[in-house]
């Protein structure tokens, strides 16, 4: 608090960002990281996407018609891996440099100069993950999640490359974690004690816990692998000594929790919307307070539910089964304090809103699948079929995805100063809903039917439904190309928008004009429950 | 009107959760009922797990569309003041524990059974490979590979689909009907996954470890599946076909099984021991490198750079005669390159080698013959 406090009246408050390309090489300024990040998320969000617009159209009819299975295991396995690491997090970084300071009351994050090694790692990290597609023998291609030994003694040549950049992507969420718990810690309003703070920081302060605890293990994973393919270890190998089994423990020990990474934020932002439309405050924080932190703790407990046809032991299997269905109870209750927190309120429904209502039905409908893949018996018919896609592309869509764009809408006004178009946001909101679930409902029943997940050509009886779902997959991201024209001429044309846009909206950042000066509270602004 | 429409894409949701399943049996969009006691657990119990999402989807969201309705600012709903409640807080979290416990109860018990791979009667020993599998008939001393049989012309769009394109094997898991199979299921390679949906069963195949599986299929018949471990390229190219017979049908099967593999024996003697000629061992090369080594090293020769070596002006097939015939039969160990001494007979691997050391310009003009092929192995 100090220290950043003097920082920010010795120099930087006196005069305004930097021009030119310096500004954004050489910012510590939260807003210009958090605009980088985020816009940076962005262009992943459209790369990825066009992978998995290469993955639809390839299995739009029965048999290969564009790519070579090598290539389409390329497409699956860095479509994955863009998506989770280089879409979702970073976006969630961005929101987090963005709107943590000015909802706590502080003038920038606690670590500025670590924030900009943070992002700036980051394109370096990608721009190696991208390369590997153009090296000898291909990118990686065994799935997001890299089962040992096809990633390691069965791997291309590029694997090393991978192994290097998910290094750098874990020391850059390292880094964003720890900034976040100094800023969240030590930079707070007085009068914000910790059950005072606004939920979006209280998911992110427990999502960066969850950050700190499961990255290393992740850099440790990538490491054993980095050992058994060049210097001769056999952690990952059965001839060796080793195990192949221990890899997917240690990489759901991460995994796991990864999956909450991606969604807590999402459960802070969905807990502004909400009760701004609703113009009525959220029902039942603390107990939001505490089904966040107990949905962080069960997450360490469930791994083994990625695993279930391994051949774990019985005990195992029943422990495995029994905690990853305990974590259904802290969600329902957050789904019914959203729901509450509607009910008898005097609701309109504005793009974030829209997205939010969206979020909360599509994310449970998600929350059911994954209820019943915990059963474990089930699961060894829906293990790593298109049941499972289905089931973790509506947590993410709809789920990670649709709360960002849903932040986006609601924050916008406060990021540019500017109002984005509102017709506009509705026809987005509803091109995306219709291409979402056209894409990945139909996903469901041809998982229970008996499709795998990672095929490039299928069986006749599942052609109806894949070509469903292609031609919805091409209406969503058609529709994010429309999000980016309503984001530039939002930023462009838009109108002026007022400090506080929103009727029902409550936090320090509104009491911010709008756009937000370049360094957030340079006083501690006086907070009041 | 957004509203509306909210509500109404709401009930087409739920209509089509509801619908679809019901109509599913037919048009298999929903889990198969399957022929074994366990497969008719498991979908039960994915049914009731399935309903009482249902139910508590019609609640919780009727609430949440019914508040959407009414209590918009629109209608003139003034927002009340309430928002927290401790006792309502306790209820909707014990009711969701009260269901979760009696859904784990079932959900115990069948998978205690699925666990019991006692007192088998028939054990078969399943192993993946990339990209076929092997099956051993642990009591019978029978053992075969079932390699996707749908031609590549299908996959290529130059010929029409089958019907059971690309779930179709040439030679089928043969299963008794009735009797309590055990299943042991490791892998030669990579992982990969061992999954006939209509068993219920589903268990990764773990290179280095055996794991354990069983089933009792209650009617004879043919059940597809596929590898459900990404294992590599052709991994969505490596289906199962298990043929239920009955117990009369399965023993004749056994014992005309039995007879073929002598028959073969000798056939491989005397197909040892025949004068074959350079042409003869390249026709027959040409349809084994087809079947067996074109999935990696490609039908051109060319393999994929970097991954599978080419064949092509490859130092070992253009090289030392005996070299390029220990790795065909031992492979390389660690890598793709399976030792194909056991999969192959000592005419293919003749053939084969005879044909790669002449085919595509590496014209060596070495002959292989099966005898040279039988002194190494004889050797060892
Ligand atoms: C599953 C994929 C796969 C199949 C099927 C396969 N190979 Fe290979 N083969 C490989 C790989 C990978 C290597 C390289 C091994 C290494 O790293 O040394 C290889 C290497 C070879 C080599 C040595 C080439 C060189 O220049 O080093 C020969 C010869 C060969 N294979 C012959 C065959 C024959 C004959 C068959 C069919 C009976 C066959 N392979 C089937 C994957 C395969
Ligand atoms: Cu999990
Ligand atoms: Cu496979």
């Amino acid at each position: 608090m100090d220290v950043a406090s003097e920082h920010s009246t010795d120099h930087d408050a006196h005069h305004g960002p930097a021009k030119g390309f310096t500004r954004w090489v050489y910012t510590t300024n939260h807003k210009d990281i958090g605009t980088m990040y985020l816009w940076l998320a962005f262009a992943m969000f459209l790369i990825g996407g066009s992978m998995a617009m290469v993955i639809r159209a390839e299995l739009f009819q029965p048999g290969l018609q564009l790519v070579q299975p090598g290539f389409f295991n390329q497409m699956t396995t860095m479509h994955g891996l863009i998506m989770v690491f280089g879409a979702v997090m970073p976006a969630f970084v961005g929101l987090a440099n963005w709107l943590i300071p000015m909802m706590i009351g502080a003038p920038d994050m606690a670590l500025p100069r670590m924030n900009n090694l943070s992002f700036w790692i980051l394109p370096f990290a990608f721009g190696l993950l991208l390369l590997t597609l153009f090296m000898d023998g291909g990118g990686p291609n065994f799935g997001w999640t890299f089962y040992a030994p096809l990633s390691t003694q069965y791997a291309p040549p590029s694997v090393t490359f991978f192994i290097f950049s998910i290094h750098l992507m874990g020391l850059s969420s390292i880094m964003g974690a720890i900034n976040v718990i100094a800023t969240i810690i030590n930079m707070r309003a007085p009068g914000m004690t910790l059950m005072k703070m606004p939920l979006f920081v209280w998911t992110w302060l427990i999502t960066a816990f969850l950050l700190l605890a499961a990255m290393p293990v992740l850099a440790g994973v990538v490491t054993m692998m980095l050992m058994d393919i060049n210097f001769g270890t056999s952690y990952f190998s059965a001839a060796g000594g080793g195990d192949p089994v221990l890899f997917q423990h240690l990489f759901w020990f991460f995994g796991h929790p990864e999956v909450y990474i991606m969604i807590l934020p999402a459960f802070g932002i969905i807990s502004h919307i909400v009760p701004a439309f609703s113009r009525k405050r959220l029902f039942g924080y603390s107990s939001m307070v505490y089904a966040t932190a107990s949905i962080a703790i069960l997450s360490f407990m469930v791994w083994a539910h990625h695993m279930f046809t391994v051949g774990l032991p019985l005990a195992g299997e029943l422990f495995f089964m029994y905690a990853t269905m305990m974590i259904a109870v802290p969600t329902g209750v957050k789904v019914f304090n959203w729901i509450s927190t509607m009910f008898r309120g005097s609701l309109t429904l504005e793009t974030p809103m829209l997205f939010a209502i969206a979020f909360i039905v599509l994310f449970t409908i998600g929350g059911f699948s994954g209820l019943m893949l915990a059963i474990s018996p089930a699961d060894f018919q829906y293990q790593d079929t298109y049941f499972v896609v289905a089931h973790f592309h509506y947590v993410l869509v709809p789920g990670a995805i649709f709360s960002i764009i849903a932040a986006a809408y609601f924050w916008l006004p406060k990021w540019c100063g500017r109002m984005y178009d509102e017709k506009l946001g509705k026809i987005h909101f509803w091109w995306s809903f219709v291409g979402l679930n056209l894409t990945f409902f139909p996903m469901h029943f041809v998982g229970l039917a008996g499709m795998p997940r990672r095929i490039p050509d299928y069986a006749l009886q599942f052609a109806d439904f894949n070509m469903i779902s292609s031609i919805g997959a091409f209406i969503f991201g058609t529709a994010q190309l429309f999000f980016l024209y309503i984001v530039v001429k939002c930023i462009l044309t838009g109108e002026k928008a007022p400090a506080c846009p929103w009727e029902g909206a409550e936090g320090l950042e509104w009491t911010l004009p709008s756009p937000a000066p370049y360094h957030s509270f340079t006083v501690p602004p006086k907070f009041e429950d | 009107m957004v509203e509306l429409n909210l509500t109404k894409g709401y009930w087409l949701f739920i209509a089509l959760y509801l619908v679809v399943p019901q109509v599913s049996a037919d048009l298999k969009y929903n889990m198969p009922v399957g022929v074994t006691e366990v497969s008719h657990a498991v979908h039960s119990l994915h049914m009731t797990i399935f309903w009482i999402c249902v139910a508590i989807a019609v609640i919780v969201f009727g609430v949440m569309f019914w508040s959407i309705f009414h209590h918009r600012k629109s209608r003139g709903a003034k927002a009340a003041q309430f928002h927290e409640n401790t006792l309502v807080e306790i209820i909707w979290t014990l009711i969701p524990l009260v269901i979760l416990v009696a859904m784990a109860v079932p959900a115990t018990a069948t998978l205690i059974k699925m666990y019991d791979t006692s007192d088998a009667d028939v054990d078969i020993q399943i192993t993946g490979y990339q990209w076929k599998w092997h099956y051993k008939y642990v009591n019978d001393d029978i053992e075969f590979f079932s390699t996707l049989s749908t031609p590549a012309d299908q996959i290529k769009n130059e010929a029409p689909k089958d019907t059971n394109y690309l779930l179709e094997v040439d030679q089928p898991l043969v299963l008794p009907v009735g009797k309590k199979v055990r299943f042991l299921v490791t892998s030669n390679d990579v992982i990969h996954s061992w999954w006939v949906p209509d068993l219920a069963v589903k268990r990764d195949a773990i290179p280095g470890f055996i794991n354990e599986a069983w089933t009792k299929i209650e009617r004879s018949g043919t059940y597809r599946g596929q590898c459900a471990e990404l294992c590599g390229k052709d991994h969505g190219f490596m289906p199962i076909v298990v043929e239920a017979k009955s117990e009369q049908e399965y023993s004749a099967w056994v014992a005309n099984k039995q007879a073929e593999k002598e028959a073969a024996k000798q056939a491989a003697a005397a197909s040892a021991t025949k004068e074959w000629s350079h042409d003869e061992l390249m026709a027959e090369g040409e349809k084994v490198y087809a079947r067996i080594c074109a999935a990696c090293h490609q039908p051109t020769g060319m393999g994929i750079p970097s991954v599978f070596p080419a064949l092509k002006g490859s130092p070992v097939a253009t090289g030392n005669v005996q070299e390029h015939i220990n790795i065909v039969l031992h492979g390389r160990p660690g890598t793709a390159m399976q030792a194909f001494a056991q999969q192959l007979s000592t005419t293919e691997l003749a053939a084969v080698i005879t044909y790669e050391r002449n085919a595509w310009d590496n014209n060596t003009g070495d002959t292989v013959l099966p005898q040279a092929i039988q002194a190494v192995l004889d050797k060892q």
